[in-house]
């Protein structure tokens, strides 16, 4: 590999500044904010014409009353909101929220790099691993959901009977109905799920790093820790930012794992700010939609929050200079 | 590609995974051969007691499932190429040019990706009924499409800003112009983002549930998430039928993958700046 001196432009060589202020010259530059509009029209009319409509809908339903029947009574101002933030079951709601992200994020994030690493690595039969660590996530979640109930379940589940067999438990454990197994239990099958995506994220990162540049490392005697803190890490940032800020989103937002596996439990012991949102409007005493649609408004809050929280730690827009 | 110095131990750690993956699934189908009452038999066999195997027959013969299935085709296969369409150029303008309303541009992105679908179906509802769409692909795939903006205008936007400035410089001095740039020389450099777009597009359109619950009510017009409802109801519990068709629904997703998997592979940028 020739120095990339070789194939700069003669102005950009005596740029005072050196290599970042090259950055900016040539093929990254500034344009107009027409002619940028021009390339992001079409998503801004996507998003527009889809989700503006029925975002303002939620946030005019969350300030409505309507009655149990869900037929609209008139404006609420700020009740809705001050109804949530006082209900009963807020706190733990709120708890599992943290909880249930907090372990499904983390832990994924940390397996996914392992097997991300493991699944770049040329050995036989690469290709059908990677076929078999995508079939979580092609295979629809409901159904998945619905099947982690019955491997689950103590009388008729193979986990309990695997369990049993083995002599690791006398009896056999109620993962989905003992207080103290329910959440962990939701909490493998949600990271289960987000795993398939969140490893392939990390594979098309590890694939975008030249080969060279490991390759002049080992050279220079760099020994695979320190080729993986020193290159590959930083060389992931973005793909680490992707897996971080958008499984910290579908994790909030994930909603038939808690619903199906939480089915048989009464009252919001497990439930997340999302699957309360829906017991809120549906299956609750309240069937209030407006507390619902309160709860889905300061759903979207406490994720942005969330996300802008991690975007100024890590930095974000140093990172995209 | 890393090279291995214990391709054996590599080799068996990858199967295990494989195999942990593959485990819930594995019963899923064994579920799809037992009779429906089996799978709710304590204690719990591993291998049917009665191996059904006319399960997959009934569940293809049934007339609505071809319906169903080509709902899912149609409306992940169209997700799949508006979202590919809409987020290349938006993602490679602000990975590569500096212009006002930049940041805020991909910060209101993401925030779509925050609303839950399950708090939008009534506006949804409400809106697509006003254009006289429900019932219709069109209405699915916009939606869908949509929703899942967000990824590919990230994913790419974080692949377009690793390819070396130089690259395009190169390519700038050869008098090679704005779109000639992003279709010759920046694409097939992100071609692991793309795939990777492309397989996530697809798989959250072939998933999707809610919306398509909401959206279409003609049960010819279904998607198969919402069509295996029929299966399990309080009425009848057809285990069987509803892990066999699980089962069909996942192939079309693993001919996808194994179709474009192989691209990517890495060290697609080693060469591109010699």
């Amino acid at each position: 590999m020739t120095t990339t001196d070789d194939v700069q432009a003669p102005s950009a060589r005596t740029t005072p500044g050196g290599p970042r202020a090259r950055r900016r010259t040539a093929g990254v530059g500034r344009v107009s904010a027409p002619v940028a509009l021009l390339w992001l029209a079409p998503a801004i009319a996507l998003i527009v014409g889809v989700v503006f409509y029925p975002a303002v809908m939620l946030f005019r339903a969350s300030r409505s009353e309507y009655s149990i029947t869900g037929l609209y009574q008139g404006s609420a101002g700020w009740d809705n909101y001050s109804k949530v933030l006082a209900y009963p079951d807020l706190p733990v709601v709120l708890k599992n929220t943290v909880v249930w992200v907090v372990a499904v994020v983390a832990i994924t994030i940390v397996l996914s790099l392992a097997l991300a690493q493991l699944l770049v690595k040329d050995f036989p039969g690469r290709r059908f691993v990677r076929w078999a660590v995508i079939v979580p996530w092609a295979a629809s979640l409901v159904i998945t959901s619905q099947l982690f109930v019955l491997l689950y379940d103590s009388n008729y589940g193979l986990i309990n009977h695997v369990l049993t067999g083995l002599h690791l438990i006398d009896e056999p454990i109620s993962f989905l109905g003992d207080d103290r197994f329910t959440m962990a239990s939701m909490i493998v099958v949600g990271v289960f799920v987000s795993l398939p995506f969140t490893i392939f994220v990390f594979i098309a990162g590890l694939a975008a790093i030249p080969t060279d540049v490991m390759e002049a490392a080992e050279v220079d005697g760099a020994s695979p820790w320190q080729r993986w803190r020193q290159i590959t890490f930083p060389l992931l940032r973005p793909a680490m930012l992707i897996a971080t800020v958008l499984n910290t989103i579908y994790v909030f937002n994930s909603f038939p794992i808690i619903y199906t596996l939480n089915d048989r439990n009464p009252g919001f012991t497990h439930d997340t700010l999302i699957t309360f949102m829906y017991k809120l409007a549906f299956k609750s005493q309240e069937k209030d939609v407006g507390m619902s649609a309160a709860t889905g408004v300061l759903n979207v809050a406490i994720i942005l929050l969330v996300v802008l929280v991690y975007l100024k730690v890590v930095n974000w827009r140093e990172e995209t200079r | 590609m890393t090279t291995t110095r214990r391709p054996r131990l590599v080799a068996f750690t990858a199967a295990v995974v494989a195999l942990v993956f593959l485990a819930p699934y594995v019963v899923m189908v064994l579920d799809s051969l037992r009779t429906s009452t089996d799978v709710k038999t304590t204690p719990p066999s591993f291998l049917p007691r009665v191996w059904q195997w006319d399960t997959y027959a009934t569940v293809i013969g049934d007339g609505r499932f071809p319906h169903w299935l080509l709902t899912s085709l149609i409306v992940s296969v169209g997700a799949t190429a508006v979202v590919v369409l809409v987020a290349v150029p938006a993602a490679y303008m602000t990975a590569r040019h500096r212009f006002p309303g930049r940041g805020v541009f991909l910060l209101v992105v993401l925030v779509t990706q925050m609303f839950a679908p399950t708090s939008l179906v009534v506006g949804l509802y409400r809106q697509f009924f006003e254009l006289n769409m429900i019932n219709t692909y069109g209405a699915l795939i916009i939606t869908n499409a949509a929703f899942n903006l967000a990824f590919a205008i990230w994913i790419l936007h974080g692949f377009f800003s690793s390819i070396p400035v130089e690259v395009e410089e190169a390519a700038a001095l050869d008098g090679v112009g704005r779109v000639g740039m992003l279709r010759r020389i920046m694409l097939p450099l992100t071609l692991p983002g793309l795939v990777t777009a492309t397989i996530f597009t697809f798989i959250a359109a072939w998933n999707e549930y809610v919306v398509a619950l909401t959206l279409m009510i003609d049960d010819d017009k279904k998607p198969l998430t919402v069509g295996f409802r029929s299966y399990v109801t309080g009425y009848e519990q057809n285990w069987d039928q509803l892990f066999a068709a699980s089962v069909i629904a996942v192939v079309p997703v693993v001919i996808l993958f194994a179709v474009i998997e192989k691209h990517l592979v890495g060290g697609l940028t080693a060469g591109s700046v010699k």
